[in-house]
């Protein structure tokens, strides 16, 4: 992994917090740093998170104070669900020019930007193909407020990768994700009782499951990918064949015809249908995922799968609700975990994984490490220890301090 | 351009097709398997040139990238929905009711030249297309199911706006329609190896009135040669016989077909006389339907889909053969009703 030092932008989304969580693990990971504009909803170990929005000037001082040479971008906003339309246009358009207005620049450290897009690019028409590749771009003008963000999003991205070539630059279209996230838009309509359809339609839709976007974060952080790929599960399902495989009926209730106008009497009973599912319900959308899959990427789940995972879920969930307590960021005790002498982290047992103390083999120690060491050692350790360096990296400091040492005590068999 | 593969509208102005940007035809997947894309990129396209940047850069990227064949979704055996949205219940269903008679009773099919559909890979069917709601692609599909010695599923190529349809669209998905388009074709024939059928009249066939039966209509630009050159698949010419008269179309009514959306409103022997069900109804003409010698696409030189006199020279020789042997046929039957 390339990766050393990382900023993640939108710690507190569903992807981000789980992306910092699995990047932890990772002991060649020097540095992750966690930036967005609300509190972060996953425990974190050694993630730095620093409450910011996307100003440029504050996103362009933490990535030069804490050189970071990789960018992770999961904040994009897709399900009209989760946002207000000013809210996500600030979000997707105006955020992602400030983020990348942060990264370039020749004097930049950034060498990787990856970018969470979203499916949605693509729209939703009677004449797609039944199969997007990545190269196809939108063969028609976006619809909606949303999806022109989103385009836009892109060909700044675009623009990005064209003037930072030595930049390794990657887009992953996302699919509609399934899982713990319940407000976006396909989850809560799988998640009613009775699943509302539009009469005359059955149209294919393809999921992709939330371990599977963490998964293909991590995968375009651990290699280089540079490009757009499709991230979308394998196998595309009727929707009739989800709502099936969920167990639950199904009610064809919003007419062919006026149908948007359907969906606002919906809205006012409390069901809220965005346009944009709307015509995901008519036509559907399928993916090509095979570059990403070529790209050495195996997923974890097929769409079918990740329904019947979510079945399982579903019934889980009144079960569960009264369960464990969500987990809740306070700054105080974060921080207290994270720098406070007395925190003991080898019994955290996490914590061992990335200390420089875990270093195991001698030549991954620095040579001041080596140094600090010197003073401890037994003479005849440290005669050993003087001919294996002297064979081997030779520190012209690292020999001084043994032969020091050696001075400071008295020869070995004198006593 | 998607009209051009044989199901929509090709006259200029009209149809959705034309509306619709044509950057999209350079950018279909290659046909030829080891050649990289191409790595110089299109200055005016930056979309495209990070994804091309993404092709050729390629660190610790394994498999040559053009050839994506051996990531095709694995088949999952609990399913019975293909990810086309071929379902095999209902498909299954309806071709034990309304197939079975159709091809048995009322048409009386008689096939020739079974043996020119191939066995295994891909191959496209290039057939004449009649009849108000024609009724010779499910027909081909039930010949190959009955008559083959090794019976394999054929995906109707159709009008693409067929989808938008409340039900109808639903319904052609699920019994083996494939909506139009470029790409679509490419997947079936290059990575699946699947047999295409295409109507390369498009909705001139049905539309066209009794008094010009078995003249073949215009082969639109040939787009159906080119996706067949570049999965090096070959080409099947189909004339089917009896079709023109099971359902002839006496006029248009152009004004119904404006204020509903529909592709056409036909009059017919029996629509609308007799309801919307009337659509449904033939005439018990019969059916023949010929198979044709295999035309090779696979041996006129590197990149022959670039060269657009002979996409078309050999468009022109497939319609020519068709409507050959469809005369050949109409002068050797004594009977419209019994052949």
């Amino acid at each position: 992994m390339d990766s050393r030092r990382i900023l993640i932008i939108g710690l507190s989304s569903n992807w981000g917090g789980r992306l910092a969580q699995a990047l932890e693990r990772e002991p060649e990971v020097e540095a992750i740093i966690g930036v967005d504009s609300s509190d972060p909803r996953h425990e974190l170990d050694r993630t730095e998170f620093v409450r910011v929005d996307t100003q440029h000037a504050l996103v362009r001082r933490i990535v030069n104070a804490a050189a970071i040479d990789t960018v992770i971008d999961t904040r994009l906003m897709v399900d009209p669900l989760t946002a207000s339309l000013g809210r996500a246009h600030e979000i997707n358009a105006i955020g992602t020019a400030n983020i990348l207005g942060a990264c370039s620049g020749s004097q930049s450290p950034v060498r990787k930007l990856v970018f969470k897009s979203s499916a949605d690019y693509y729209g939703c028409e009677p004449h797609d193909p039944a199969f997007f590749t990545e190269e196809m771009g939108r063969p028609h003008s976006p619809r909606t407020a949303i999806e022109q963000d989103i385009v836009d999003a892109e060909e700044l991205l675009a623009g990005f990768a064209a003037r930072n070539r030595d930049a390794t630059v990657t887009v992953l279209r996302v699919a509609s994700a399934i899982g713990v996230e319940e407000h976006a838009s396909y989850p809560a309509l799988l998640g009613l009782p009775i699943v509302p359809t539009i009469l005359g339609f059955d149209p294919r839709c393809q999921f992709i499951h939330e371990d599977d976007i963490v998964g293909v974060l991590e995968h375009a952080v651990r290699y280089q990918i540079p490009g757009i790929f499709n991230a979308a599960a394998d196998g595309v399902l009727a929707l009739s064949e989800v709502i099936s495989l969920l167990g639950k009926p199904m009610l064809p209730i919003l007419p062919p015809w006026g149908t948007t106008f359907a969906a606002s009497q919906l809205r006012r009973a409390g069901l809220r249908i965005p346009v944009e599912m709307l015509r995901q319900l008519r036509f559907g959308r399928g993916l090509d995922n095979r570059r990403l899959k070529a790209s050495g990427y195996s997923y974890r789940y097929t769409t079918r799968e990740a329904v019947v995972r979510l079945r399982a879920q579903q019934r889980l969930r009144p079960l569960l609700r009264s369960g464990a307590e969500p987990y809740q960021y306070e700054r105080a005790v974060e921080d207290f975990l994270r720098w406070s002498p007395s925190v003991q982290s080898a019994s955290d047992g996490r914590g061992a994984s990335w200390s420089p103390l875990a270093k195991t083999s001698y030549d991954d120690l620095s040579g001041e490490e080596v140094i600090e060491i010197v003073t401890s050692l037994e003479a005849d350790a440290l005669a050993a220890l003087a001919r294996y360096e002297a064979s081997h990296q030779a520190r012209r400091a690292v020999l001084a301090a043994i032969q020091r040492s050696l001075s400071r005590q008295p020869p070995a068999g004198a006593a | 351009m998607y009209g051009a593969l044989g199901g929509v509208d090709q006259s200029p102005g009209g149809g959705n097709g034309a509306t619709l940007p044509c950057e999209n035809r350079p950018s279909m997947p290659e046909a030829e398997p080891t050649k990289l894309p191409d790595t110089a990129p299109d200055p005016d396209t930056p979309t495209r040139e990070l994804v091309l940047g993404g092709l050729s850069g390629g660190g610790g990227v394994p498999a040559a990238r053009s050839d994506l064949r051996h990531f095709l979704p694995g088949l999952e055996p609990e399913r019975h929905v293909t990810d086309w949205g071929r379902s095999e219940l209902v498909e299954g269903l309806v071709d034990r009711t309304v197939y079975d008679f159709l091809y048995h009773y009322w048409f009386r099919v008689e096939v020739e030249g079974i043996e020119n559909v191939p066995a295994e890979g891909a191959a496209l069917l290039v057939s004449n297309h009649a009849g108000a709601l024609p009724p010779d692609g499910i027909m081909i599909a039930k010949a190959i199911r009955e008559e083959h010695r090794h019976p394999r599923p054929l995906h109707m190529i159709v009008d693409s706006p067929l989808k938008g349809l409340p039900g109808l669209g639903m319904l052609i998905a699920k019994v083996g329609g494939v909506p139009a388009h470029p790409a679509n074709l490419h997947r079936l024939l290059f990575d699946e190896r699947q047999l295409a059928l295409v109507f390369p009249e498009g909705r001139r066939g049905p539309e066209k009135p009794l008094k010009d039966r078995y003249r073949l209509r215009r082969f639109g630009e040939g787009s159906f040669v080119e996706a067949a050159m570049r999965a090096r698949a070959p080409i099947v010419p189909v004339a089917v016989l009896g079709t023109e008269e099971a359902q002839p179309t006496f006029a248009h009514v152009s004004l119904l077909r404006r204020l509903t959306g529909l592709p056409r409103i036909p009059v017919t022997p029996t629509f609308p006389l007799l309801g919307p069900l009337g659509l449904m109804l033939y005439l018990p003409a019969k059916v023949r339907i010929r198979f044709l010698e295999p035309v090779p696409t696979d041996r006129l030189g590197d990149e022959a889909w670039n060269d657009p006199a002979q996409i078309q020279t050999l468009a022109g020789d497939i319609r020519a053969l068709i409507q050959e042997n469809l005369l050949e046929l109409v002068g050797g039957r004594s009977s419209v009703w019994l052949g």
